[in-house]
């Protein structure tokens, strides 16, 4: 999204600088939300403060709303149907390949040392198992993560 | 169900998800599934409409929800909520601390924070293989191999790794497959 990002706002409109974009992008990386929305608002909060943050956000979801809102009218008229429904058993295969391939990607991206080993063997083993609440594993994710930082920072 | 309680499970989807992508995954997991709003088999046909078309997955997939739950008014509440997190609190970074990501805290918190987001996204798509492929939960339910599944998975799986198009063309050239597979 990053590139697209920056030929229109950047290359064609000129309204924020690469290194803005990059360092919105990066905040929306790291707070609460989806990326794409919160680097939408961010841009929308520096061009026209509230509203245009607002603005930004309403138009980011529209296209979203629009298409899925006609496909998921469509599909409930054919989901019965013998033919879509043995087209579906095909469609789930393909998309469970896709995450798991995604799935192996971010792994090669975050996996980095013990810590996030563990964290990440933690997380699995405890909603899958154990059908921990997400929100609880993000909480302590969130805490272990900032006491080990504070501690490595203290012992160098 | 209440448009308040689509607007509300959201606006919770929202503020716990982290990241892009797959990123909303593990929550939409259990509020929709576990929480009984569509089935797992459903879920997944959710994932498939909302990789293949434009726009960030997890609006896609609110949108999606919403609309099943309640139709036109449910896709408004649910994407709504989804977005209001992002809304209050970048306005109030982008107001206050135009800084955030040089604090060490918000760097040591991600480290905790990042991890754990890709553990969920493993466990949300543990539960899709365990639908499509295998027919398992935590442990095998009988008959949980099935073979012209797995055939497909590894067949299209060495497809995907060669050629890596976008999921588009992968998920139209799955159903035609699946017309005649299944």
């Amino acid at each position: 999204m990053l590139p697209l990002l920056r030929r229109e706002l950047v290359e064609r409109r000129d309204w924020i600088t690469d290194e803005e974009l990059v360092n919105y992008y990066a905040i929306g990386q790291s707070t609460p939300g989806i990326i794409a929305i919160n680097t939408a608002t961010f841009i929308g909060f520096k061009r026209a403060g509230i509203i245009g943050s607002c603005v930004a956000t309403f138009a980011m979801v529209l296209p979203s709303l629009i298409i899925i809102i006609i496909i998921a009218a469509f599909f409930s008229r054919f989901q019965g149907n013998p033919i879509v429904s043995s087209a579906l058993c095909g469609v789930r295969i393909v998309v469970s390949l896709i995450l798991v391939f995604t799935v192996f990607s971010l792994i090669r991206k975050t996996v980095k040392d013990w810590l996030s080993i563990v964290i990440t063997s933690i997380a699995f083993i405890v909603i899958v198992v154990f059908r921990v609440s997400p929100i609880l594993v993000v909480l302590s994710s969130a805490v272990v993560g900032l006491l080990a930082g504070h501690l490595r920072n203290k012992t160098p | 169900m209440s448009l308040f309680v689509i607007y509300y499970t959201f606006l919770k989807v929202g503020f716990f998800t982290i990241g892009g992508g797959l990123a909303a995954l593990p929550l939409l997991q259990v509020y929709l599934v576990d929480g009984g709003w569509v089935n797992q088999k459903t879920f997944i046909d959710m994932i498939a409409i909302s990789q293949s078309t434009p726009g960030p997955i997890g609006i896609n997939m609110a949108t999606y929800a919403g609309y099943q739950a309640m139709g036109f008014p449910g896709a408004i509440m649910a994407t709504t909520g989804m977005v209001t997190p992002s809304l209050i609190i970048i306005i109030l970074i982008a107001r206050f601390m135009r800084d955030f990501n040089d604090h060490p805290s918000v760097k040591y918190l991600l480290s905790g924070l990042r991890p754990a987001a890709l553990g969920m996204i493993a466990a949300a798509v543990w539960f899709v293989l365990g639908e499509s492929i295998f027919h398992f939960d935590l442990f095998p339910r009988g008959n949980w191999l099935d073979w012209k599944g797995i055939s497909m998975f590894i067949v299209f799986g060495a497809l995907y790794y060669r050629w890596r198009l976008h999921p588009f063309f992968y998920i139209i050239a799955g159903a035609i497959a699946g017309i005649f597979i299944f």
